[in-house]
């Protein structure tokens, strides 16, 4: 376990709105990019003379090309409804992370140099000068956002931070302040495929290795596929299901599914992550360059459906933005969704009984259920507004016996993010994602309490990589937060259908 | 014709014309700003029907605002609806024959006046008493509210404490409409409320009040959720697309 040089929040029977902490969470920030990873995206190297000016500019760039951004940075009347609603501010103290106040350090500087109250009475309507101060501000705290959108349902305009900080993280790129962990994940996408950087060679003996797993504990042929031309399914996972606990057994799960179903799928070397950073650093061209990947390896495949695994930002990208960044998708099957989740694809099967769970192979675990941010406030699955809370819990339902859910206001799309996503999953970071995880540690500590909860599952790479390193801070055990297609895995009756 | 009726006439010209021109330039330029990707905050509705709905609560009833905050739902809520109330009261200085609904509301008005100070009283006691809000509080913020409750003040004043010619200030304003000037009564309490009301009516465009046209553009409230079977392309995103 990391070494913790902070105080955790304590966990209490209730969650509270903290004291105010001012600059509890003053720093630096995460990392700065290096040159080389700047420049692999487009940006400049490291900050340019006129930064001011450019960013300026980049800004006025921005609102005119994003209504929502100019609406939310002209609309907020600071009624205070979302102060309260950030895990990052509950976990903290640290007012600069109150949604409102955190929009304010753009929206100040949007104020003074676009706006005519700004122009001329800049102290009136709170308005900045563009400075140094101003763009360290920036850079640690639109990196202390991870953009799970849960102040924009509170919002009686729905403006959202994500967006505002999406906005901010591209000014700060274009100026040559980005920062190391997502523009460096980029480069190696833009390069080789997926996030970690595994190289085909590397992801297919990965691959073999986990069908050699699954024969020694099944006795059953189980296929991992990797480029298989013609394939009826690709499916796009995040690269972390290749790598490590608990990922791993959320793809065997996947591949267990697709065996029964007898349905021929494949993973593509070429677009080997869902994972879409490009989304976190709030710039089109990078989001649209890695989306197009998955299109090119659809056509070369010949795939006639394309399947996303369990990973949250990716299903948001997929769902809601795949066919804007790289569509029309009109070479692929049009009776299915152009992308499916893996948990469609999934509940679609069960629901059609053409696999076999039993889920007293479950019996074990307790199980509750993380509604992951991007899939609940940014995305759909099924037909019905909220497919995205029934289906995943229709699958895990049908998978184990016995299921709770965790609070109501701190579920579905009043759920709190994990602490570890929109581009925060690293150790430079360790601080702020142990106390952004607080209310979810919270409320998952209360159903263990009262329920006996055993295991947490999520549809989330993020999610499950930022759980499996704070839940020990917390004093849960690390192995609880498991995949959902792990319950599916461990259920499906292999041999039985087929 | 007195001077300073003169001078009113021109400037609720100005203002108006301030207000509406504003008004129309925002709203066109929001409306002519893409919204490059589908960003509903989900679950959203499916259809445009559901738009409209989902819409129609947020705007009549405040539903996120509710969800988020029951005290700030219920002093905003509370001046919203009340400043419509008023609003339409004072339709009865504008119309001959003043319309029967307006007739109808005259008595509730003055409640709704007292509710509408109240309200914004309340909201900005907020601005002291909870320290996040008082944090997020700019001096405009303050401003806003205490012109607001000097306007429903000084009205109220007129109503309670000394009258002012209602009949005179009725033939004025219709006199602007009609391009036919008349003469405006001059107690102080009158043209405070006017010169306040002017003050509200050039500043909207200029400020935070810009909510009250930004709220239908908001593409978390106001997109379909139809990504996957709509591909929506902002036209600077299709240039992309050529190179």
């Amino acid at each position: 376990m990391a070494k913790i040089d902070f105080e955790l929040p304590k966990l209490g029977p209730n969650l509270e709105i903290p004291v105010l902490q001012p600059d509890a969470m003053l720093g630096a920030g995460p990392f700065v990019a290096k040159p080389d990873h700047q420049e692999k995206l487009g940006f400049p190297g490291e900050l340019v003379d006129d930064w001011q000016q450019v960013a300026i500019d980049k800004l006025g760039e921005l609102v005119n090309k994003s209504r929502g951004l100019k609406v939310f940075l002209d609309s907020c009347v600071k009624c205070g409804a979302c102060t309260d609603k950030c895990h990052y501010f509950i976990g903290t103290g640290d007012p600069k992370n109150m949604p409102v106040a955190r929009q304010d350090l753009l929206r100040s500087v949007y104020r003074r140099y676009f706006t005519f109250a700004g122009k001329h009475f800049p102290k009136l309507v709170g308005a900045r000068d563009l400075t140094e101060e101003v763009l360290d501000e920036w850079y640690n705290y639109f990196h202390q956002c991870s953009q799970c959108r849960r102040c924009s349902v509170f919002c009686p305009y729905g403006i959202d931070t994500a967006e505002i900080s999406m906005a901010a993280r591209d000014i700060m790129d274009a100026v040559g302040k980005g920062q190391k962990y997502c523009n460096e994940i980029i480069g190696k996408v833009h390069k080789i495929g997926n996030n970690l950087g595994l190289p085909e060679p590397a992801l297919i003996n990965t691959l073999e290795g986990l069908e050699e797993d699954i024969k020694d504990e099944t006795g059953v042929d189980v296929r991992l596929p990797v480029d298989v031309q013609g394939a009826e399914v690709m499916l796009v996972t995040p690269s972390a299901d290749f790598f490590a606990e608990p990922h791993v057994d959320g793809l065997i799960g996947y591949a267990k599914v697709f065996h029964q179903a007898g349905i021929s799928w494949t993973l593509s070397s070429y677009a080997s992550e869902a994972a879409n950073f490009g989304m976190f650093i709030g710039n089109y061209e990078n989001m649209r360059k890695v989306s197009l990947r998955i299109r090119q390896a659809a056509l070369d495949l010949g795939v006639k459906r394309i399947v996303f695994g369990e990973c949250g930002h990716a299903w948001r990208v997929a769902y809601s933005f795949l066919n804007t960044l790289a569509g029309p998708f009109d070479f692929l099957d049009q009776r299915y969704p152009v992308p499916q989740h893996i948990c469609e694809f999934t509940n679609d099967l069960i629901t059609r009984g053409a696999l076999h769970l039993d889920p007293s192979a479950n019996d074990d675990k307790v199980v509750t259920f993380h509604d992951s941010c991007n899939v609940a406030r940014a995305s759909r699955m099924g037909d019905q507004p909220g497919g995205q809370f029934e289906i995943p819990r229709a699958v895990i339902r049908a998978s184990v016996n016995r299921f709770v859910d965790m609070a109501d206001e701190t579920i579905r799309d009043r759920t709190f993010c994990c602490g570890g996503g929109g581009g925060l999953l690293t150790d430079d970071l360790l601080e702020l994602r142990a106390k952004g995880a607080m209310p979810r540690m919270q409320a998952l500590k209360q159903v263990i309490d009262d329920h006996g909860v055993t295991h947490m599952a999520a549809i989330c790479a993020i999610c499950k990589s930022q759980f499996s390193k704070v839940l020990p801070m917390y004093g849960m055990q690390m192995d609880m937060i498991i995949s959902v297609h792990q319950l599916v895995g461990d259920a499906i009756q292999l041999g039985t259908k087929e | 014709m007195s001077p300073t009726s003169i001078l009113f006439a021109i400037a609720f010209y100005l203002a108006a014309t301030v207000l509406v021109a504003g008004l129309l330039y925002r709203v066109v330029d929001y409306a002519r700003t893409p919204a490059p990707l589908k960003i509903p905050t989900t679950p959203a509705p499916t259809t445009r029907t559901g738009v409209v709905l989902r819409m129609s609560h947020e705007v009549l009833l405040f539903s996120s605002l509710f969800r988020a905050n029951k005290w700030i739902w219920l002093f905003g809520f509370a001046f919203h609806v009340a400043l419509a109330v008023v609003l339409a009261r004072h339709l009865r200085y504008f119309t001959e024959p003043v319309w029967w609904p307006v007739a109808l509301i005259q008595p509730i008005g003055i409640y709704a006046g007292l509710a509408m100070v109240g309200a914004l009283a309340m909201l900005w006691l907020r601005r002291f008493v909870v320290p996040r809000v008082r944090y997020i509080s700019a001096p405009s913020d303050h401003l806003w509210l205490l012109l607001l409750i000097l306007i429903g003040a000084s009205g109220l004043a007129m109503k309670f404490v000394t009258h002012t010619d209602v009949i005179a200030v009725k033939a004025f304003f219709l006199g602007l409409l009609y391009f036919d000037w008349q003469p405006l009564p001059t107690d102080p309490l009158l043209l405070l409320h006017l010169i306040l009301v002017l003050a509200l009516m050039i500043g909207f465009p200029f400020s935070k009040l810009l909510h009250a046209p930004g709220i239908f553009f908001s593409p978390t409230r106001n997109q379909v959720d139809d990504p996957r079977e709509r591909r929506h392309l902002a036209p600077w995103a299709a240039e992309l697309e050529k190179r």
